[in-house]
């Protein structure tokens, strides 16, 4: 039936999107950038106990240049937003974010001059987790957001 | 009031009021500490003597406060240690509000390098011969002194510049 049965044995067929699609998004390879008390939260999230390695997100890049998603993962001053901003522009495409916790998200409680009321003021930010700080599963949830996400996204088709 | 001071402590405002009779402003407790209140063109002699002959060696912490008032709206206040006595005792000097300025300690303990950038970058108090007075907390070109009581809590729109949100394209 098809072309299966011209290839023979050992052979099956996708799309080349989808298949692409499957490969980003069981590979998210995320920028741990860990600013407050979230941060210990994800170091747990990748830890052997929430184990993100079962998701193949375990491999925390510290070089911006081979990681897929960002996690903010704490409060984020004035000061220290232009190096957050920084690492981002050095991800290569296509890529992800995560706003940890709710000084990431909204300001948190640091309702002051010198905290970002949320890091979406100069990111784009794909997932949000409430909490303070959000339990590690909070996270695995936002990573499976994000492969839904990539899993939906067009990765090389283009709409025409 | 009276005042309920340990014998070090006694000894210390004896010794101060001793040699500095006419630099001591004022001498009260507060929930348990206690704070001396002195003069701002005394403050360098009188560190050195806390320190040399009171083995205050320790300068735990320097800070700032706004009273908001008109006269001597801002005061310093320096947080004294002695490991030997196990003491600690508070010095306080007081600024005008056109330009605050205080001697610094930095010579005397040198603690109170970055403790007195922090004071100057919150509320803006100068202090003389201070070796690297530049701001520690906010960003150099920042203009304002955010822990002045007439600051917004939230900051002033656009004061401090957020990183462009497109990216650099040379």
């Amino acid at each position: 039936m098809g072309i299966e049965s011209a290839l023979g044995k050992g052979f099956l067929t996708t799309r080349m999107d989808t298949l692409v699609k499957w490969a980003r998004a069981n590979a998210a390879w995320p920028m741990p950038m860990g600013l407050a008390c979230c941060a210990i939260e994800m170091m747990a999230f990748a830890g052997p106990r929430y184990d993100a390695a079962r998701f193949g997100s375990e491999v925390m890049r510290f070089s911006p240049r081979q990681a897929d998603v960002m996690i903010v993962a704490g409060w984020c001053s004035y000061k220290m937003s232009h190096a957050i901003r920084r690492i981002w522009d050095q991800m290569p495409d296509p890529k992800w974010c995560i706003a940890m916790g709710a000084c990431a998200s909204t300001g948190g409680m640091h309702r002051c001059y010198g905290v970002v009321q949320g890091c979406d003021n100069f990111l784009p930010v794909d997932a949000y987790i409430s909490g303070c700080p959000p339990r590690p599963d909070a996270v695995l949830h936002a990573l499976m957001k994000i492969q839904d996400k990539i899993k939906k996204e067009h990765s090389i088709t283009l709409d025409t | 009031m009276s005042l309920n001071l340990s014998e070090y402590l006694q000894k210390t405002v004896d010794d101060l009021s001793g040699n500095f009779a006419d630099k001591l402003i004022h001498v009260y407790q507060s929930s348990g500490d206690t704070f001396i209140v002195i003069q701002a063109d005394a403050l360098l002699e009188i560190c050195k003597y806390l320190k040399e002959n009171l083995h205050y060696i320790y300068l735990s912490d320097v800070f700032g406060i706004d009273r908001y008032t008109s006269e001597e709206r801002f005061e310093v206040v320096y947080n004294l240690l002695s490991f030997k006595h196990h003491q600690r005792v508070f010095i306080k000097v007081r600024c005008e509000e056109e330009n605050p300025e205080v001697d610094s300690v930095s010579k005397i303990w040198k603690a109170a390098n970055w403790f007195e950038r922090e004071v100057y970058d919150m509320f803006g108090v100068f202090f003389r011969n201070h070796p690297d007075l530049r701001r520690i907390y906010m960003p150099e070109d920042f203009e304002y002194y955010p822990l002045r009581k007439e600051f917004p809590l939230l900051g002033i729109p656009g004061s401090i510049p957020l990183p462009s949100t497109t990216p650099d394209t040379d």
